[in-house]
């Protein structure tokens, strides 16, 4: 297929950039409102500094799992993403200020600036008997260089993956640098199958460091994949939308949406076989974290469930509704936000115990940062060609069909 | 009515049957069925087969499985001998529904994919005993078959027609 009279430069247009630019001046009004009118006590602090954690976790997520999913189309030697490839690294280059984020706020913690996590505090540990026992793992020593030796790494291929697809559209050898691809992202695979586990325990998991599940990281990769699966799409539709992307077929849209449809049931397969569990077997140091979740977040815990399984599920099943872009729309938005709802639901109990709730603040700084990240994302997709050049795979992916 | 022929396009590549189908659909000839080694990609709007129900009777399948877990659940351990397992008290159904959430899945699951699978043999008539409709034993290794029904006349139209589409052979029955 001939790509040449296909227009393969995207400009972030001046409707798009005042559409970003309401929702970021909405997000920071409201998030700034909140700040002046809730940081008196302690706790009303925190809030802040928990949705902070929320919003970075969510978004450094997004573009960490985008990383994954574009190493697992290298290593299954997949040929439909190579269309969704520009798109794709668009998002993972928001990874390296996801990261930095990540350690700031990590290091903030170790200092004492907030206290998102109770075992920071020397204080507490000594008064803890846990704590203690779980001190070999959990001390700030061990929690800032696993941080940073994992953030480095997946920078480090990040980095180096998207330079290469540069490089080779400038007349590299698109076979070769394939082949190396494929071996780096299958190492790059076994690294982050482990560390993410690993993170997700620091992470999240430590906030309410009584508590373990060995199920967590997996619940929580999936959470964050289905947001790097939902933000892919909301690209390919952007650009159709503004009639770019004719690469984009409905074999492309249908595949997409069967990987939303999919993830989806991962992530709820997930929380409910760690719920279900944890239910049944009703020990007291496993319910303690459905407990918190259950006196004061009922609500929002179950909507959010209920949205995240039933959604995708009753929308997305037939393979027409996969095909159609104003589903995917609209079923991408609602399931993007309620996942937002999850990242929050794991942060607050923890760190805020009943005083946590959605208000303007929280809406806010969601509004915000999805613009910011949107804004970022368009900026970086507009650096370079929509479709990639000397790709082995390129005449395949255009051809796809389904 | 006037008797009609069976003609055999025998093929050794897919895609030239392909492009033959296309050639004889567009002159209104009706493909009748495609014998192949492996399914053909593309091939069913070529000769003109209406998508497969199959997912949908898949999808009755499953909601007919779920239901039945639910019920026999509900009977055994609401309604008929209430236990008392970890604790938990069984009063109604929807205070232990988590624990049924399992055996509903495996339920659906397998009603769903046993059901498509016996839908499809019986649909496709290939059961224990039935002897085969294949009209050549070579089209489950190496060649591709098409099958036309049509009257006598168009005969020779026919087969000058799949001859120049490329096919290896053309034995009329």
């Amino acid at each position: 297929m001939d790509t040449s009279g296909m227009n393969l430069t995207y400009t972030l247009s001046a409707k798009t950039k005042k559409i970003l630019q309401v929702l970021i001046a909405v997000g920071l009004i409201l998030t700034i409102w909140g700040i002046l009118k809730h940081s008196q006590t302690d706790i009303q602090k925190q809030r802040i500094w928990s949705n902070i954690w929320v919003n970075i976790m969510f978004f450094f997520g997004i573009s960490l799992l985008a990383t994954f999913f574009y190493a697992v189309q290298y290593a299954a030697e997949a040929a439909w993403a190579v269309a969704y490839k520009r798109i794709m690294e668009s998002v993972m280059k928001f990874l390296p200020i996801g990261a930095i984020l990540v350690f700031v706020y990590c290091l903030l913690g170790v200092l004492g600036v907030h206290h998102t996590w109770k075992w920071l505090d020397s204080a507490a540990v000594t008064a803890d008997k846990v704590l203690q026992n779980k001190s070999a793992f959990l001390n700030p020593g061990m929690f800032l260089g696993m941080t940073a030796v994992f953030l480095i790494a997946y920078v480090a291929y990040q980095r180096w993956t998207c330079k290469v697809s540069i490089d080779i559209d400038n007349g590299g050898d698109g076979t070769q640098m394939w082949k190396t691809n494929r071996t780096r992202a299958a190492g790059f695979l076994v690294f982050f199958g482990f560390t993410s586990v690993v993170g997700s325990w620091f992470w999240f998991m430590s906030i309410d460091a009584h508590w373990f599940s060995t199920l967590f990281g997996w619940y929580v990769f999936a959470g964050q994949w289905i947001g790097a699966i939902i933000t892919f799409n909301l690209i390919g539709l952007h650009l159709k939308s503004k009639g770019q992307g004719e690469f984009l077929n409905d074999s492309h849209q249908h595949d997409m949406g069967k990987w939303m449809f999919a993830v989806s049931f991962l992530w709820t397969y997930l929380w409910f076989s760690q719920f279900m569990l944890i239910w049944y077997a009703n020990l007291p140091e496993e319910v303690s974290y459905y407990q918190a979740r259950w006196d004061d977040y009922r609500c929002m815990l179950w909507t959010m469930f209920f949205v995240n399984f039933a959604l995708p599920m009753i929308m997305l099943m037939s393979r027409d509704a996969k095909r159609n872009r104003t589903f995917i729309f609209i079923v991408g938005c609602i399931i993007f936000f309620s996942h937002w709802v999850d990242t929050y639901l794991l942060v607050m109990p923890g760190t805020l115990g009943a005083e946590g709730h959605i208000g303007l603040m929280e809406i806010g700084m969601f509004l915000a940062s999805t613009g910011g990240f949107a804004w970022f994302t368009l900026s970086q997709l507009a650096k370079a060609p929509l479709l990639v050049k000397n790709h082995p795979y390129l005449q395949e992916t255009l051809h796809f069909h389904i | 009515m006037s008797a009609k022929t069976i003609i055999h396009g025998i093929f050794n590549d897919e895609e030239k049957l392909k492009e033959g189908a296309i050639k004889l659909r567009s002159a209104r000839i009706r493909v009748k069925e495609v014998f192949s080694p492996f399914p053909i990609h593309g091939i069913d709007p070529i000769i003109g087969i209406d998508r497969t129900w199959i997912s949908i009777c898949s999808f009755i399948y499953g909601l007919t499985g779920m239901s039945l877990a639910l019920l026999m659940t509900w009977y055994m351990m609401i309604s008929d001998w209430p236990a008392d397992i970890g604790g938990k008290p069984s009063f109604a159904f929807y205070m232990n529904l988590p624990a049924f959430i399992p055996v509903t899945f495996e339920s659906t699951v397998f009603c769903a994919g046993h059901g498509m699978a016996l839908t499809f043999f019986l649909r496709s008539w290939i059961l224990p005993g039935v002897s085969p409709k294949n009209p050549d034993p070579r089209t489950t290794d190496n060649m591709f078959l098409m099958e036309i029904e049509a009257k006598p006349e168009d005969e020779e139209r026919i087969t000058a027609m799949l001859k120049a589409s490329g096919a290896a052979e053309v034995n009329i029955k």
